[in-house]
Formats: C-alpha cells, sequence, structure tokens
C-alpha cells in the first residue's frame, strides 16, 4: 500500500512539472504584460549596452520590475487600432462559426438518415478536403472569390469557412451515437424530419455542436494565411494577423495584445471544456 | 402533398451543405487542373504533364516534400504515443485530472504570435536555452536551423496538441465498460496484459480518430514555422507548405496546382488506406 502511495506522488510531481512547462508560453505572455515597453525592449533586445558591448542573450522574466499597465492603456485607450482590429476578428469568426454550425448540423443529419448510392464515398470527399493543407484549398478559395468578385471583403473567408467540412464529419459522428430506434419510433409517432431534427437530434448532440464550435472558432480566431491572401487594406486586418506581424518596436504593447486577443477564447475554453472531451464521437469514424 | 415534402427535407439539408462544398471547394479545385496542363495562366501555352515532371526535378519541391512526408511520420505517432499515457495517467475522474487538462488544451488557444515568439525566444540564437548551456561553458548555436529545426518543430507539435488528443483517448477510455477489467484482474492478468489486450483493442475506433485529427493538425504547425522563420526558412524547415505560399506569391498558378495535386493524391491514397485498415480493426472488435 505504502508503495503504491509513493508512486502516485511521482506520478502527480511529473504531471505539476510538465503542467508548468505547458503554461508556460502563456505565463510569460501575460506577465511580460505587465511590463513598462523599456522594460520589455531591454529583455528582449540582443544588443548590449555601452557597459556590456557585444551580443546578449534575451532575457524572459516572470515578475515585472515594477507592474505597469502602460501596455493596457496603450491598447485599450491611446489608440483604436487595436480596437478596430478585434472587432474585425471577431466580424470574421461569428459569423464562420454559427453559419458553419448551421450548416454543418444539416448535412450530418442529411447523411445520418439518407440512404442513397454514393453516400459514403461523398463522405470520404468530405473527409478529403477536411485533411488538405490550407494552402491547398486557398488556391480555389482564391479562384472562386474572383471569380464572384468578393475578394477583398471578409465574405472570401467566410463563405468557405462556411462550408468547410470539418464541422459535418464532427456532427456526423456524434449522430451515429444515437440509437436507430429513437428516430424511427418518432417517425411511426407521425414526427416530420424537422421535428426530429430540432426536438430529437440536436439536443443528443449538444456536446457534438459545442465542440464543433469551439474548434472552429480556435481556428478561424486565430487564422492568418487567408487574411494574407484576401485582406489587403491594413485597417481590415484581424488581430491575429497583426500579433503575428508584429515588428521589434511595437513589442511592448504585443504581450497585453496577446493577452486582450487571448482572453476571450480562454473563457469560452473554460466554460466548455468537458464538450471537446465528450462531443467527439464514441464509436468510431466508420465509412 | 405535405408528406412528400417532408420526405424530401433531408436531402435539402445536406443539399445545402453540397452546393456549397461544390461552389467553394470541389468546383475551383478541379477548374483549377486547367493551370496545371499550362505554362501560365496569361500565355496559356498547353504543356502537358511537363509541369508535373519539373516538379520532382526541383530541389525545392523536393526538399519541402522530403520534410512533410519526415514531419508527419516522425510527429504523429509521437504524439499519438504520448496522449495515449497521458490520457492513462489523468483517466480517472477527479478534480486534479479535470484541471490538468483543461492545462493541457490551452496552448490550442494561445495566439500563433505569442507562441511562436516564446519558442524563438527559448531556441533561437540569443535565447534561454543557449544562455542555460553558456552557464556550463557549451557554446550554444541557433537550434532553428537544419537537423534540430525540425525537433523542434516536432516539439512544438506535440505541445499544442497533446491536450486535444488527450481529450479524445480520455473520452475513448471511458467507453470501455469496467467490468473488461474486473474479468480480466480475476482472471488473474497483468497491468501490462490489461492495457494490451482490453485497452488497445477497445481504443481502435479512437485512435483512428485521433490518426486523422492528427493528420489535419499537422499541416497547421505550418503557421507557426511561418511566423519564426518566414518565407525562407532554413532547409530543414522547408515545407511543401512553403512552396505552395512561395509559388502562390510569385503568381507560379501552374507550379502551384501541380504540386496542390501531387499532395492532394498523396493524401487520398494514404487515407483510403486507413480506411481500409480501420475497417479490418473495427470488424474483429464487438461491444
Amino acid at each position: 500500500m505504502e508503495r503504491k502511495k509513493y508512486k502516485k506522488i511521482i506520478v502527480k510531481v511529473l504531471i505539476i512539472i510538465l503542467v508548468i512547462i505547458y503554461i508556460m508560453p502563456l505565463l510569460v505572455t501575460i506577465t511580460n504584460s505587465f511590463m513598462s515597453q523599456g522594460e520589455v525592449n531591454e529583455h528582449y533586445s540582443t544588443v548590449g549596452n555601452i557597459l556590456h558591448p557585444g551580443d546578449k542573450f534575451v532575457e524572459m522574466h516572470l515578475i515585472p520590475n515594477m507592474v505597469s499597465f502602460k501596455q493596457y492603456w496603450g491598447l485599450l485607450f491611446e489608440s483604436p487600432v487595436y480596437l478596430n482590429m478585434f472587432w474585425n476578428s471577431v466580424k470574421i469568426a461569428l459569423p464562420v462559426v454559427i453559419g458553419n454550425l448551421i450548416v454543418s448540423s444539416m448535412a450530418a443529419y442529411g447523411f445520418t438518415v439518407l440512404k442513397f448510392k454514393g453516400k459514403e464515398f461523398l463522405f470520404f470527399i468530405y473527409i478529403i478536403v477536411m485533411l488538405l493543407p490550407l494552402q491547398v484549398t486557398l488556391m480555389p478559395n482564391y479562384l472562386m472569390a474572383d471569380w464572384l468578385n468578393i475578394k477583398d471583403s471578409y465574405l472570401a473567408i467566410i463563405l468557405p469557412g462556411i462550408f468547410q467540412p470539418f464541422g459535418t464529419f464532427l456532427l456526423r459522428q456524434s449522430m451515429k451515437m444515437i440509437p436507430k430506434s429513437y428516430i424511427e419510433s418518432a417517425q411511426t409517432d407521425g414526427a416530420g424530419h424537422f421535428k426530429i431534427f430540432i426536438y430529437i437530434v440536436i439536443p443528443m448532440v449538444k456536446s457534438g455542436l459545442a465542440a464543433a464550435a469551439m474548434l472552429t472558432l480556435i481556428d478561424y480566431w486565430n487564422l492568418i494565411d487567408q487574411a494574407v491572401v484576401f485582406i489587403q487594406n491594413n485597417e481590415k486586418q484581424p488581430l491575429s494577423l497583426f500579433l503575428a506581424n508584429i515588428n521589434t518596436e511595437q513589442i511592448g504593447v504585443s504581450f497585453a495584445g496577446a493577452v486582450f486577443f487571448a482572453f476571450p477564447i480562454l473563457l469560452v475554453l473554460l466554460w466548455g471544456q468537458d464538450f471537446i472531451r465528450d462531443g467527439i464521437n464514441l464509436s468510431g469514424v466508420k465509412g | 402533398m405535405k408528406c412528400i415534402k417532408r420526405d424530401n427535407l433531408p436531402l435539402l439539408m445536406l443539399g445545402v451543405s453540397f452546393l456549397g462544398f461544390i461552389v467553394f471547394y470541389l468546383f475551383p479545385f478541379l477548374f483549377s487542373f486547367s493551370y496545371a496542363l499550362i505554362d501560365n495562366p496569361i500565355r496559356k501555352e498547353f504543356v502537358g504533364i511537363r509541369n508535373f515532371t519539373e516538379l520532382f526535378e526541383n530541389e525545392y519541391f523536393m526538399l519541402g516534400l522530403k520534410n512533410t512526408i519526415m514531419f508527419i511520420v516522425i510527429s504523429i505517432p509521437l504524439n499519438m504515443a504520448l496522449s495515449l499515457i497521458t490520457a492513462v495517467l489523468v483517466n480517472r475522474k477527479n478534480r486534479f485530472n479535470r484541471w490538468v487538462s483543461l492545462v493541457f488544451l490551452i496552448p490550442l488557444v494561445i495566439p500563433s504570435a505569442a507562441t511562436a515568439f516564446f519558442w524563438q525566444n527559448i531556441f533561437g540564437i540569443h535565447g534561454v536555452l543557449n544562455k542555460f548551456i553558456s552557464l556550463f561553458g557549451i557554446a550554444g548555436k541557433d537550434w532553428m536551423q537544419n537537423d534540430t529545426g525540425l525537433v523542434i518543430m516536432v516539439i512544438i507539435f506535440i505541445w499544442k496538441n497533446i491536450g486535444y488528443n488527450m481529450a479524445l483517448f480520455v473520452s475513448g477510455l471511458h467507453n470501455i465498460p469496467e467490468q473488461y477489467y474486473e474479468c480480466a484482474s480475476v482472471e488473474g492478468a497483468g497491468a501490462l496484459w490489461k492495457f494490451r489486450k482490453i485497452t488497445m483493442v477497445y481504443l481502435a475506433p479512437t485512435s483512428f480518430l485521433v490518426l486523422i485529427m492528427s493528420f489535419v493538425n499537422s499541416f497547421k504547425v505550418f503557421k507557426e514555422i511561418y511566423i519564426m522563420t518566414g518565407q525562407y526558412p532554413p532547409d530543414g524547415l522547408y515545407m511543401l507548405q512553403h512552396y505552395m505560399n512561395n509559388m502562390f506569391l510569385s503568381l507560379n498558378y501552374s507550379k502551384l496546382v501541380s504540386a496542390v495535386y501531387i499532395l492532394t493524391v498523396v493524401i487520398v491514397l494514404v487515407v483510403a488506406c486507413l480506411f481500409r485498415v480501420e475497417r479490418k480493426a473495427s470488424e474483429n472488435l464487438r461491444f
């Protein structure tokens, strides 16, 4: 019994060490957001000063010399650019998440109840497109945006996002878990597909829906490549792209920017962490 | 009349998704094939398969292909093994484990820019790692260069994706009936036997799902690589996506589309094989 107890403690200590490594980037970002610009510049500059000429190492500090809210002040009040870019991110991510959820829950229902030849083949094509890297699908997206003449608007990002097959894949897996008898007995009671979909299927795949929404949100909140291709106007950039392009002079505000940017999505994660686990199918991918 | 309408509803539901799928993915994707057969979209001279043969002689395309395959072959199995181990460790439902699972999910929501910044300052030439080893009098180097670059990317990939895969595995583990283990214990089976003959077998469908998701996510790590190293990374980090990105930016659509088609064919073959294996595996398995 004693040995088992020790073993448990060792595992716990190991896990705690891992956990600390895991949240280090977040910790650094948060704590550094309370440093003044000068302090940040000093820590991350690699050029020595007069007393110590030559190169120097980056210093990563967790505790600010003096807590300062200057970064947040600059971010929130001094210049409207950041807030503006934050809204740009919202304007892209929210329509994608909502639209994708609607389209893919309907498609998943279709895949679940319909029986036709070639259904599995069609689903296979969905999976293939889901697996293709962004650099592959960007080209077709670009062509279509060009034809529809929406190249410089958010629609060029939003519309392909809505029809992206990932949500369909995930929700079909969840719907497979619903016992067939539920749907059949509702049908014999005279319920139409609309009623079955809204009152039986949707409530039963709630966590699947939440998981799909969260994973899509994470992807589109953090989007970079699509924005590079489709958004030429600097004012319309999402915050994610701006943070990725930040140069060394603006580094002092980038930490607060990153915290500000990650905060909403961290909240969503806190709220929905169980859905990520439970929302994925449990019976495996059966073609 | 009303009855027929109702029956058509699922077809309509799937149709919405399929229509968007055709418009934004399938059609432009198939259309773009015409670019692969001409020398460039302006001169439009038919060149047959020359674009493809030239790609296989192109040093950068081959480098990207080699690195991408290498990255996938190393990172996916490693990631799966590690997430399975962590999943087994935090499998039991309690507060501590819930908290740990949350922490492992956090890397998913940290902005790519902050992630890239952090790891760059760890592994860069002036980074924390070099500072640390210089204390022992070892000369540092730029770890992003060449051989170690890929290793670092694997580390970042695993760091970012373990949490999600772990969540999937935990959900799969919860699905294995407790009696199986109890039965095995009564018959005197050891922990290793139970892991191999019960856990591994009944986790096969989940493992397949994790494999598919790892595949999707392995292409996504490009975002961080791109932020850290830009358009022209060290040779060891040059991915297929770099090649495609650069072809896109230099408007060389013919080469881009040819590369896209080669990659797509590879992915289709791999996934078709995986499905076949999965079907075989799940045939042996009855809950």
